[in-house]
């Protein structure tokens, strides 16, 4: 039996006494004191997430431009230095190996923030396609420690404990200072459609990093959250989940991220299928559905239109912010009409449910 | 902790009988290992319900889980309020919380059940 995997912050949680479980070969708190309290705290407060599972592979070298450009669907000479991009990793049928964070440091020098579960198949991916490019290639995932402050409170608490103008770390850029005294790459990114930072440092110094921001941000309200208000705050934003919205058998563009995927940059892998795919027309779209009758849609319900079978659930749960039972569901293209009904298979019972725009939750102004 | 006058099962439920008249709900121990419960499925007015069946189920934010019946019976009445507000299950499951009323006909499968000690005994063996 393969023991779980555990993160520099695996001490905190325990102290804390989060309940524990297996993510992906990781042992993570799913939850502290409740996940619906913890999803409201980030929404109205701040709270602090352990993210160190995340992968991190370095690339270096003179082609590192142009090999991402080749690997990654969006144009990566669309960013500056200390500036991030969101982007797929396609196979060349146009699946997804994953969708990622490029993080540039300067044209010969990015670092690329992967999901936990992929972080060595991407890697392995990378090094296949490497091969005609001068580039160095690291996996440096055990050399950081990486924890996200979320919510409406997360730069003024932050704020608090570095000498870094905060204002002036816009949104999708880094600086890279000290936090509490501890070298840190600061990110202004996030999962959960609130504002807030990721902040990447050493895993021996992870501990005392959490610590110190639990402790800034005690009177204010701060809290550790668990991986179940994670995906329920995700969720609510329409953030896409590798497994449920993307995955090898599911296009970028069928999940309605057209926008990351860019044609006219020059040829990248997934490019040709991709293209073709939105020529005849894109087969699947991702609908946001909402329960009409009681019931919770859940990843891969079968979704029926009057008893024919239309597509599947990607996400669903009970949503705190909204207080409704929503969904995302991959459908066949012709149903996809905003208000059109269609029903949920919950364990064998046709539950109906509503198109509604997958925008579910965008945080105030 | 458990209520002494309500007996239990080992897959979490607690029973009241009040003469043929039994109540039932899921423990304290089911509703924290649940965490935030969400949702609620009750069966309707004059179902009738078989001892070891789940008669209902219980969904946390990332969980399903059927409420399984100890006994026979008719079901009499369910709460409509744990439907409506299924945080109630969370807050007071021995008491607001509690979930059907069934006419039983048969009371003697109530001696097979666990007393409070007897439960939290169990508990305690499971490592719980």
């Amino acid at each position: 039996m393969t023991e779980l995997k555990r993160t520099s912050l695996f001490a905190e949680h325990q102290k804390l006494g989060a309940k524990l479980i297996d993510f992906g070969g990781w042992e993570m708190p799913v939850q502290y004191v409740g996940v619906i309290e913890e999803h409201k705290t980030v929404r109205s407060k701040a709270g602090l997430f352990d993210v160190s599972h995340m992968g991190e592979i370095e690339i270096k070298g003179e082609d590192s431009l142009p090999f991402l450009q080749y690997l990654l669907t969006n144009d990566v000479s669309h960013i500056a230095d200390n500036q991030i991009q969101y982007s797929l990793m396609c196979y060349p049928e146009g699946g997804v190996v994953d969708d990622v964070l490029i993080y540039r440091f300067h044209p010969e020098h990015f670092l690329l923030v992967v999901n936990a579960s992929n972080t060595d198949k991407d890697f392995a991916w990378l090094e296949s396609q490497a091969q005609s490019y001068k580039v160095q290639l690291k996996n440096r995932s055990q050399d950081y420690a990486q924890m996200a402050l979320q919510g409406p409170l997360a730069q003024q608490i932050l704020q608090k404990l570095t000498s870094m103008d905060l204002t002036q770390v816009k949104y999708y850029w880094f600086e890279e200072g000290e936090v509490a005294s501890v070298p840190c790459l600061l990110s202004r990114t996030g999962y959960t459609g609130e504002d807030g930072f990721e902040v990447y440092c050493s895993p021996e110094q992870a501990s005392y990093l959490w610590q110190k921001i639990l402790e800034t941000g005690r009177e204010e309200g701060v809290m550790p959250i668990g991986l179940g208000a994670r995906d329920t705050l995700r969720f609510e934003a329409r953030l896409p989940l590798y497994g449920n919205e993307i995955g090898p058998d599911i296009t970028p563009l069928e999940a309605g991220l057209g926008n990351f995927v860019k044609f006219t940059k020059g040829d990248f892998l997934g490019r040709d299928a991709l293209l073709k795919q939105k020529e005849k027309g894109v087969p699947r779209k991702l609908v946001g559905l909402e329960m009409i009758e009681r019931g919770i849609a859940r990843s891969h319900y079968p979704l029926q239109k009057e008893g024919k079978e239309i597509g599947f659930v990607t996400s669903g749960s009970y949503a705190p912010t909204l207080n409704k039972n929503i969904a995302l569901g991959l459908i066949a293209a012709e149903y996809a009409q905003l208000g059109e009904t269609l029903e949920v298979m919950i364990r064998g019972k046709a539950v109906k449910a509503q198109i509604v725009p997958s925008q579910f939750y965008k945080r105030p102004k | 902790m458990n209520p002494v006058e309500l007996k239990y099962s080992k897959t979490h439920e607690w029973v009241k009988a009040e003469g043929n008249l039994v109540t039932m709900g899921i423990t304290d121990h089911a509703q924290s290992s649940l965490g935030d419960i969400v949702f609620v499925e009750l069966p309707d007015i004059d179902t009738t319900i078989k001892a070891g069946t789940a008669f209902g189920t219980v969904e946390s934010v990332k969980a399903v889980s059927d409420i399984i019946s100890p006994v026979n019976g008719k079901v009499m009445e369910y709460n409509q309020e744990v439907l409506d507000s299924p945080e109630l299950l969370n807050q007071d499951p021995y008491g607001e919380g509690w979930l059907v009323k069934v006419e039983v006909e048969d009371l003697t499968v109530l001696e097979d059940l666990l007393s409070a000690a007897e439960y939290e005994a169990f508990l305690a063996e499971e490592g719980e």
